[in-house]
């Protein structure tokens, strides 16, 4: 296990459908934490057949490690079919909910942002602003950057959800 | 026409039928008294232990001797979380267990109720697969799903917790012919475009082992594996899990591989150029540091987990199937080969290990007490390897490993990947009730006996001719031979002081005790033990500070073994 290449530790979107009912969830999370995996973020949701969810999770290590998670995750019995889109062409998007502080002289600036990231208001209040943003990580991670110095009171973000690209 | 509607209680024993099972080991209590009552009422002959972690051992010495799914039944509450550790033993073996634990009422579940545990959310990480049976409807289906899950593919236990209503609740239960799961295809039939690089790589070969595993055992292959070796002349090795799954009596036999490996096996391992690795997953004690495993050698591993494969080791020519298909393709494959003259082409490889095994046996030095590898020795040689030896963990189970030589699978019964102390005589009671005819001993030490020895009322009770022999040293042997080797002595509570006089405690439980402290009177004891038609305790009181050899100092090549 010495290539240097397998070695190289990268993040990967993996996509699972998996038997929809309860405890599956926790199998998969609970084979993450029982062989000392980490996930970076994980969504579920039912899809067009109500039987089957997909479980889209994030989780960074080099080749050889997803490689394991991926054989493990097949192995439960729950999991229909496990796809890695790392190598391959894929779109996804994450949802953020930011509150940020909305002085009257700042109002007009978060706006402006808002517009530019597609952004929009979602909620007005006395004090405080919250935006609801998609995107992919790096667009979410950089509207955040810019909203940063006004105050931002508290985020939410749903983690990424992906599916490959048709064929064109 | 109205249709007939069945008990879930009834549908259990119609199920357990239908698989084809005759006996169950378990341990009755409240929330599973309507199976009990169906129970007594079917043919199912059931055995109770007198602990639920004892069920578990059972059922699973009982599918290990006897290949077939070993069936265990207890109530809710502490009768779910006592059979964890037999659980989780059974997990880290692959042995088909099916456990049935009983539930609070499903309206219950989740109030803290009375013997309530979420033993699903429990045993999720040591089965391979669990239920939570939360309808009388879903039941039959269920119970078919984990008896299929548990015995095919790469075995292991599953466990379905029923609640009880769902055991009172009444459906029309039709049954189930065939299981069907989408998410669930284990891969016998080997990828064919793998096997011709396997016949290249052997032609190719001038030091080759084979390197077998506990998964030739499940999967039925020792004939394969064997017809496979001598026919590519190659020196055989094994795991503890393997033992028996190649005749130890045959010339090209290395002993076992590892930590507690001999000397001519962990060196050929280290010096091979081709290692054929079958139905093993290369555990820390196979292969100690891993990057100095198997240095020289290209690297074939044939199993029906694909998560085995590139876990700890990374291969050359990965086979995922089952051992006996694969091995027996591989030997079709052969026979059409000219191999030239392997005689002469291994010669030199085969009379190196044979050096090896002339300089550095497996050896004890015999003094005026006695030695514990001599009686295991003895009763190799008085049994003529035919016992079914069940083991504890510890010292005895490395010297019964290594002593008592194993010709044919299903024969060595032992806790290896969880090594679970206490395993030994439930797992005794299990093998013995799977085969009324064979001999079955216990190869215990006064430690672990000591964890489940309440079983001797299981064996007295269904009349089992159980042998156990106690090597008796006054230690937590295993520890104290670290705390010797690597903590300066420092005997850290592992002296075990006030044990019971175990030829007492058999006499007390109605069973025979011998005793015997002196290296004459060993074979003696052991004559008079085997013929002894019911249950005997046979005593050793054994060298008390003697170290399993060789050994390999954990996280250190296997080649660094210190010897006697």
């Amino acid at each position: 296990m010495n290539n240097n290449h397998n070695q190289e530790s990268r993040r990967h979107i993996l996509s699972m459908l998996v038997d929809n009912q309860p405890g599956v969830l926790s199998r998969v999370a609970g084979f993450f934490s029982g062989r000392g995996f980490n996930i970076d973020s994980l969504c579920v949701s039912e899809t067009t057949d109500p039987l089957v969810s997909r479980i889209t999770l994030v989780a960074e290590g080099d080749m050889n490690i997803l490689e394991q998670i991926k054989k493990q995750l097949n192995k439960l019995i729950n999991v229909i079919k496990v796809m890695d889109f790392t190598e391959t062409d894929y779109v996804q998007r994450e949802t953020a909910l930011v509150k940020v502080r909305a002085k009257p002289e700042n109002r007009a600036e978060i706006l402006r942002m808002a517009d530019i990231f597609r952004s929009r208001v979602v909620d007005v209040g006395t004090e405080f602003y919250t935006l609801e943003v998609t995107g992919d990580g790096g667009k979410i991670n950089a509207f955040l950057k810019l909203l940063k110095p006004l105050g931002i009171k508290e985020i939410a973000r749903t983690g990424a959800v992906a599916l490959a690209r048709e064929r064109k | 026409m109205r249709k007939i509607k069945t008990k879930g209680a009834k549908i259990i024993i119609d199920v357990l039928r239908e698989e084809g099972v005759d006996t169950l080991f378990g341990y009755p209590g409240g929330a599973v008294i309507d199976i009990y009552d169906q129970l007594a009422k079917s043919d199912l002959r059931h055995i109770m232990t007198r602990h639920e972690q004892a069920a578990v051992h059972a059922a699973d010495g009982y599918a290990r001797a006897s290949g077939k799914v070993g069936v265990c039944l207890v109530t809710s509450g502490p009768g779910a979380t006592n059979t964890v550790s037999g659980i989780a033993s059974a997990y880290m073996d692959s042995i088909p267990v099916v456990v049935l634990t009983g539930q609070v009422p499903t309206q219950l579940i989740g109030n803290d109720a009375f013997q309530e545990v979420d033993i699903v959310g429990i045993t999720r990480p040591c089965t391979k697969h669990n239920y939570l049976v939360k309808s009388v409807e879903d039941l039959g289906r269920m119970l078919k799903e984990a008896f299929h899950i548990a015995h095919s593919g790469r075995p292991g236990p599953v466990l379905v917790d029923i609640p009880k209503d769902v055991m009172q609740g009444s459906t029309v239960y039709t049954p189930i012919k065939e299981v069907q799961l989408k998410s669930y295809n284990p891969t016998y039939e080997p990828n064919v475009k793998q096997l011709p690089k396997v016949i290249k790589l052997i032609k190719e070969a001038r030091k080759p082992l084979v390197f077998a595993g506990g998964g030739v055992i499940l999967s039925k292959a020792s004939k394969e594996l064997t017809e496979f070796a001598r026919k590519i002349h190659a020196p055989v090795t094994s795991t503890l899990m393997g033992l028996g799954a190649y005749p130890a009596g045959d010339p090209l036999w290395l002993g076992m591989i590892g930590m507690h490996g001999t000397y001519r096996a962990n060196i050929s391992s280290s010096e091979c150029d081709l290692m054929i690795a079958v139905g093993v997953r290369f555990d820390d004690r196979v292969t100690g540091k891993v990057d100095a495993f198997a240095p020289h050698a290209q690297i074939i591993h044939i199993d029906i987990d694909p998560t085995s494969i590139r876990k700890n080791i990374s291969v050359s020519v990965p086979i995922v199937g089952d051992c006996k298909i694969t091995l027996e393709k591989l030997n079709r494959l052969l026979a059409d080969e000219d191999l030239g003259d392997l005689g002469t082409i291994r010669a030199p490889w085969l009379s190196r290990i044979d050096q090896w095994k002339a300089t550095k046996p497996l050896a004890y030095e015999q003094r005026d007490t006695i030695k514990p590898q001599f009686v295991v020795e003895k009763l190799w040689e008085l049994t003529k390897g035919q016992a079914i030896i069940a083991t504890e963990v510890g010292q005895n189970q490395m010297w019964a490993a290594q002593y008592y030589h194993f010709d044919q699978p299903n024969h060595f019964i032992t806790s290896g990947g969880l090594g679970c102390m206490g395993f030994g005589l439930p797992a005794a009671i299990g093998a013995q009730i799977a085969c009324p005819d064979k001999l079955v001993v216990d190869v215990a030490g006064d430690g672990s006996i000591q964890m489940n020895i309440q079983e001797m009322g299981t064996v007295m009770q269904y009349k089992l001719p159980i042998k156990v022999v106690i090597l008796n040293n006054g230690y937590l042997g295993m520890v104290r031979q670290w705390q010797q080797l690597f903590y300066d002595c420092c005997y850290s509570c592992t002296q075990m002081i006030e044990a019971p006089d175990f030829v007492r405690l058999a006499e007390a439980y109605g069973a025979v005790g011998l005793r015997a402290t002196k290296p004459a009177e060993v074979e003696k004891t052991i004559k008079k033990g085997l013929s002894t038609p019911k249950a005997v305790i046979m005593d050793f009181v054994v060298e008390r500070e003697e170290c399993v050899y060789p050994m390999v100092p954990s996280g250190k090549p296997i080649t660094e073994m210190l010897l006697v």
